[in-house]
């Protein structure tokens, strides 16, 4: 198998505190990696640099190949829209004074991205990510906030979804949502990856639904990977006590 | 009840607006024909009495409502066009290419550090004082203040998690500015702009009254206040006329800011 995303010594500092030191990461097409820690550990602060959305302070990175480190904006057009994340909180990462229309579609009207898009029918393209997400049709002439939590991450999805990835980032998809509706959401994500046969990079500090969302996962501790491996040894046999405490603190009901 | 504010300044301006609007058509006598019923009491016809010149107080009040909106709307205008894309150019290059961003503010500082009192002198100097002068004058003075608003609501807009998906969804930083940056600071610039025209209003009539701006002759409230100013020991009330009007036009707009403000507040805005 090829890596399609690749890091070495990739670490990132703000002023004097280092929230990433020397992480090497490889991620193969067609993988389903779980990313866990504690809260601060680096999780965010690592995928922002996998997506080329803040620059390393040392380290290299490839994607399908090619190294991205230090490329301008505009050399990253065959990464983005290749490459799409889903952000924790859809309140935040929906522009409040866009139509959800345009905000799905906004990955299709970039000049940036790859050229089998360019041809593509936007419309056409928004009601097929709208139906993908279980969204109404008409959902493109209304605004984020005439929507729930879940509704809204859906929204968030289906703008992932609409320049055909072939990477998915999620980063904590479901820990802004009413716990009533995160099953929903993970669900949907499980399906599209499946169908859609795409690479997840899934973060979350649930560690019950990386075990059944992901083929293999990294635990990160104070900006390090400190464990890896697939899901099933890291979660049957953690070799550090800090992943047995990760796995210790979900909560389980005894049937 | 946090719209009184909102309400009671957006009455205040309509008051405002309707009076420079009746202007254009009906005064109750000739607002700048000179008359021999000089310095009338309050009374009948003239309800608010005659200046030193013989002209009807109450209609010169209506022509100056006028002046005041025009020379508003022109400077606030002026330094939102300029200040704005300014502001959004610096706070969009301050994360990544800094050198942008610091000369764009370190210019506003000089500008800012620049008195408005001096450009317009150097412009009536240059020009001859009139009502343009005078606005332009406000005009440039309050470009570094929109510039730094609309810098810091962009440095906030930019670092959401809105412009980060638009970034990863290939969005050149220009649509990012057209699309998702000024939809998103223009309540707060409504608001400055607000508080701008407070500014530009209060700012126009000391103009006027130091004879830097509009010319004598003309009756807006400024110049009502300078001509009030000769006959202050005997007839005191015709300073009060002009400047209660000053003064109800810029609390206005000053309610109106401060209304906006709290109604546009994201952070209220959510749990509604
Ligand atoms: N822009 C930033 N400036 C300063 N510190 C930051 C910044 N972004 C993240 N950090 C710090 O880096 C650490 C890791 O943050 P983050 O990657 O968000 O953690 P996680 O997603 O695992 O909860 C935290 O201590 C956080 O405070
Ligand atoms: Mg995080």
């Amino acid at each position: 198998m090829t890596a399609i995303l690749r890091a070495a010594g990739l670490s990132r500092a703000f002023g004097s505190f280092e929230a990433l030191r020397g992480i090497d990461l490889e991620v193969c097409k067609g993988q389903r990696l779980g990313i866990v820690g504690e809260s601060g550990s680096g999780k965010t602060t690592l995928i922002k640099l996998l997506a080329a959305l803040d620059q390393p302070t040392a380290g290299q990175l490839w994607f399908a190949g090619r190294e991205i480190t230090g490329l301008p904006e505009r050399g990253l057009g065959f990464l983005r829209s290749s490459l799409q994340i889903v952000f924790q909180d859809p309140r935040s990462s929906l522009n409040p004074r866009m139509k959800v229309g345009d905000i799905v579609t906004e990955p299709l009207r970039s000049k940036l991205v790859r050229r089998e898009l360019q041809g593509v029918d936007r419309k056409e393209r928004l009601r097929e990510v709208l139906a993908a997400v279980d969204l109404p049709a008409d959902s493109g002439d209304r605004y984020p906030h005439e929507f729930s939590g879940g509704q809204r991450q859906r929204i968030a999805i289906a703008r992932a979804l609409a320049p055909k990835p072939e990477v998915l980032i999620a980063d904590e998809p479901v820990s802004a949502l009413d716990v009533s509706v995160r099953a929903q959401v993970i669900n949907l994500l499980a399906d599209l990856v499946d169908k859609q046969g795409l690479t997840l990079l899934f973060v979350s500090h649930d560690l019950m639904v990386v075990r059944h969302l992901c083929d293999s996962v990294v635990v990160m501790q104070s900006g390090q990977i400190v464990e890896r491996g697939t899901t099933a040894a890291v979660f049957s046999a953690p070799r550090t006590d800090y992943t047995a405490s990760l796995w210790a603190a979900v909560p389980r009901i005894k049937v | 009840m946090r719209k009184i504010q909102l309400y009671t300044g957006l009455a205040l301006i309509a008051l405002v607006i309707a009076a420079g609007l009746v202007s254009l058509v009906w005064t109750p006598f000739d607002p700048i024909r000179v008359t021999a019923d000089r310095l009338l009491d309050p009374g009948w016809p003239h309800l608010l009495g005659t200046d030193a010149m013989g002209i009807d107080i109450i209609s010169r009040l209506l022509i100056g409502a006028r002046y005041c909106l025009i020379v508003g709307i022109i400077s606030v205008s002026l330094a939102a066009i300029a200040g704005v894309p300014m502001g959004v150019l610096a706070g969009l290059s301050g994360a990544r290419s800094g050198w942008v961003d610091e000369v764009v503010m370190r210019v506003n500082d000089v500008v800012y550090a620049f008195p408005a009192l001096l450009l317009a002198m150097l412009l009536a100097a240059v020009a001859g004082a009139s009502t343009v002068t005078a606005m332009v004058a406000i005009g440039v003075a309050t470009i570094p203040a929109f510039a730094r608003v609309a810098r810091a609501a962009t440095l906030e807009v930019a670092a959401s998690d809105f412009v980060l998906a638009a970034r990863a969804a290939g969005t050149t930083k220009w649509s990012i500015a057209v699309r998702h940056v000024f939809p998103n600071i223009a309540p707060v610039v409504g608001v400055q702009a607000s508080v701008g025209f407070a500014m530009a209003i209060l700012a126009e009539a000391a103009l006027s009254y130091l004879g830097l701006g509009t010319p004598r002759g003309t009756p807006t409230w400024g110049g009502m206040l300078r001509d009030a100013q000769d006959v202050w020991y005997t007839q005191p009330v015709q300073a009060l006329w002009p400047g209660l009007a000053i003064a109800l036009a810029v609390l206005g707009f000053n309610l109106l800011g401060d209304g906006l403000r709290d109604v546009l507040d994201p952070r209220l805005r959510e749990v509604r």
